[in-house]
């Protein structure tokens, strides 16, 4: 005991370089992976890092890196950190920060940047890093003063992590690297303007419970927030107690479980008819940790016309940003559902709405028009999922092949479920998929892109083989940019401007060039073989699947529509034909 | 409003207007008498209580921003001050030191052909002294913007009205 605290304290006297005390702070907060790429205003830094015993990983590209950190946290709940370099290493990773924070991922971020006396001078590889990034992060740092830095980086680590999550930024002047100073890393953070309200209000509680005894047709719209607090059980407690059933956003699936008989589906632009019907239906909505986001309302004036509205959320902004609330409990979402399970209220009577809802879910289920000589792409889902026990993490691209994901793969458990959501990102599938197998090493991985999505980072390729991840890389190919050409389709009299795409390059050729393994298949049958072909593998394997190209995503509510007013949703439907 | 008073903070707190859309009338920003700590006084032009609420929270959100308050509803002084620059004539000099004395403003600056006129007070006061000087030619103005706090007693809350300053 006597010996370690020595030890501590000799340490903490030791001056050290920038460079080392950013590597010594990462230790201390036990950080498993890097992802970076190194440059000129961060060389000191790689320095330090190569033999430090720190797993950092190279992807190919800086966007790479910030996507697959996002997917590392996804899984693992912890941060995801990067490292990037001045200038354009730095411009590279905007849109993964701009991603983070819209979908509330935890992410520290390291950007190289000139030194100290030459910034604002427009020096080789300078850009004004905090000045592009500030609406982008929830906060960000430049260093000025090296006996700053470990502070900074604690302060870092727990804004990311805490209330709301989402990026912060460091950006450090070379100088900064090698600069020495003492190492302190044992102080507290104090944050005066930083205080998130984790517990909730009594009295809004009791409002709450008060609704609840009181409704005739409530229902419970989860967000990721749910999946942030780790109340997956909590929910699903919360919601057998009470008998409520629950709609999951696209970022919440897998807060609740999909089998569960009071699951609804997910609502939105492409949800089920049930969970749309029963927001305008309900007479109370219970918001957990959902933000309300335009794709899930539709148009806000037929938004839950009927419902009194509560809502749970640890960022106070949100509640009532878009939808009157008069139920507003600001709060982390695991806390409030605690509460509200050990208030254990009265249960409302609601037989009729469930008789409703049932009889919605038996009438109007999600639906396709199987045709097994070519592959239909919601067969394909339903294939992995099958092959995979419903069990696999799956991270998707943006386009039509994410929404017949998000509708077809039942997630039954949580943090399994890796998508861009607010942001919509092309380019996010893969390289999120690498941080997610690196979080969970024994996990099934399963990345399921879109032909075009996947050529925006396809060079992580790359770290897959070189990592021999056994990610399986599913490409729903529909040689077209699927769910613009949709969109032109229905809405812009299909002039097929620009989203026909005839020459993809070959997938599976494109695949043995990185030294993976590819199979194709262009009917059900051999979609089947290569499926199967592929899970047995404990290797990395690339599938190009040629799916029906002329296939749309239903049901959809049109841009400007309410949820009600969703089309395509029978079978029989001719939008369907 | 207070904030740290850190590198990049008035920039954090004037794009998250841009970001968010909402329109700035006018910005002073000070020191207080805390150390490291600044002061800053927003006029905002909101459409109704929801708007101005969700600006609050957002501001609210900075981690360098320590306190929020919008002061649109309470006993507040607000105060700004004006230059103004009126293009004059020996004919017309003494009618103007006539005309802002009760305003309780002066005359900073005289030259030949024109004087500057320093006033302070609520910006009412200073919109109905640069109407009256307009007739004789203004030829600069320059205003600081609103700084403001609540009065040490407050009496009753008035009814909402926009602008609203925080
Ligand atoms: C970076 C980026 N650029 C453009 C878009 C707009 N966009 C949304 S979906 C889509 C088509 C995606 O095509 P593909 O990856 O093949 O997926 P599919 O819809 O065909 O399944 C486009 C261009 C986007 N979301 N992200
Ligand atoms: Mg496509």
């Amino acid at each position: 005991m006597a010996k370690m605290k020595v030890e501590e304290q000799r340490k903490q006297r030791t001056k050290m370089s920038g460079a080392l005390m950013l590597i010594e702070a990462l230790k201390a907060e036990k950080v498993e992976v890097i992802f970076g790429y190194p440059g000129g205003a961060v060389l000191p830094i790689y320095d330090k890092l190569y033999d430090s015993g720190l797993f950092h990983v190279l992807t190919r590209h800086e966007q790479g890196a910030i996507h697959a950190a996002e997917g590392y946290a996804r899984i693992s709940g912890k941060p995801g950190v990067v490292i990037a370099t001045s200038g354009p290493g730095a411009t590279n990773i905007v849109t993964g920060l701009t991603d983070a924070m819209m979908d509330s991922i935890p992410l520290v971020v390291f950007t190289g940047q000139v030194a100290s006396n030459v910034i604002g001078s427009d020096a080789f590889q300078e850009a004004d890093v905090l000045g592009i990034t500030m609406p982008i992060t929830k906060h960000s740092y430049q260093v000025r003063d090296i006996q700053e830095l470990p502070k900074i980086i604690k302060e870092a680590f727990h804004i990311a992590t805490t209330g709301r999550p989402g990026p912060v930024l460091i950006d450090i002047p070379k100088d900064m690297t090698t600069a020495e100073g003492e190492f302190d890393y044992e102080q507290d953070v104090h944050l005066p303007g930083y205080q998130p309200t984790v517990h909730p209000n009594h009295l809004q509680i009791r409002k709450l419970v008060e609704a609840v005894s009181q409704a005739k047709k409530p229902v419970i719209l989860a967000g990721a927030g749910v999946l942030h607090a780790n109340a997956s059980h909590e929910l699903r407690q919360y919601a057998e107690q009470q008998n409520i059933p629950v709609i999951h956003t696209l970022l919440g699936l897998g807060g609740f479980p999909a089998n569960h008989p009071l699951f609804l589906g997910m609502a939105g632009m492409h949800g089920t008819y049930t969970a749309n019907m029963a927001l305008y239906e309900c007479d109370l909505l219970i918001n957990i940790g959902a933000r309300f986001d335009d794709r899930v309302t539709g148009n806000l004036k037929y938004f839950a016309p009927n419902a009194t509205v509560a809502h749970i959320d640890i960022d106070p902004a949100e509640i009532g940003k878009n939808v009157p609330t008069k139920i507003p409990i600001v709060s982390d979402a695991k806390e409030a559902l605690k509460e509200l399970i050990h208030q254990d209220g009265k249960r409302p009577d609601i037989t009729a709405w469930l008789a409703q809802l049932a009889e919605w879910k038996t009438n109007y289920p999600l639906a396709y028009q199987n045709d097994a000589q070519t592959v239909k792409p919601q067969k394909l889902i339903e294939m992995i999922y099958e092959l995979t026990n419903g069990e696999a993490v799956v991270t998707t691209d943006v386009g039509q092949h994410q929404m017949w994901t998000a509708q077809y793969y039942k997630f039954n458990r949580p943090h399994r479920w890796v998508t861009s959501g607010g942001l919509g990102t092309m380019g996010f599938g893969l390289p999120a998929a690498i941080g997610a197998q690196l979080a969970d090493k024994h996990a099934t991985v399963v990345s399921i892109v879109g032909d075009a999505g996947f050529q925006m980072t396809l060079q992580e390729l790359s770290v897959i083989q070189e990592l021999n991840l056994p990610i399986k890389v599913v490409i729903v190919n529909n040689q077209s940019l699927g769910m613009v050409r949709q969109w032109q389709e229905i809405f812009y009299d299909k002039r097929y401007s620009h989203s026909l795409v005839p020459n993809q390059p070959d997938f599976v050729k494109l695949a043995e060039a990185y030294n993976i393994k590819a199979f194709r298949a262009k009917t059900e049958e051999e979609a089947k073989e290569v499926l199967k072909q592929a899970f047995s593998l404990s290797e990395p394997v690339l599938l190009d699947f040629h799916v029906k190209a002329d296939e749309n995503v239903y049901p959809m509510v049109a841009p400007g529509k309410g949820l009600h007013e969703m089309v395509g949703v029978k079978p029989c439907d001719e939008s369907l034909q | 409003m207070t904030v740290n008073n850190r590198p990049g903070v008035l920039n954090r707190i004037t794009g998250l207007f841009t970001k968010r859309h909402y329109n700035i009338e006018s910005i002073t920003v000070g020191h207080t008498e805390i150390e490291g700590i600044s002061r800053m006084t927003f006029v905002v032009n909101v459409e109704d209580e929801r708007t101005a609420e969700q600006i609050t929270k957002q501001l609210n959100k900075q981690i360098d921003v320590l306190k929020v308050n919008d002061i649109t509803d309470q006993a507040i002084v607000a105060r700004e001050l004006a230059l103004i620059k009126v293009a004059v004539n020996s004919t017309v000099r003494q009618e103007i030191y006539t005309l802002i004395e009760p305003f309780r403003a002066s005359v900073v600056d005289v030259s030949r052909d024109s004087l500057v006129v320093q006033v302070t007070g609520e910006p009412e006061k200073i919109e109905a002294l640069i109407d009256l000087l307009k007739p004789y030619g203004i030829k600069e103005v320059a205003r600081t913007g609103t700084t403001a706090f609540t009065r040490g007693a407050q009496k009753n809350a008035v009814s909402y009205k926009t602008p609203f300053i925080i």
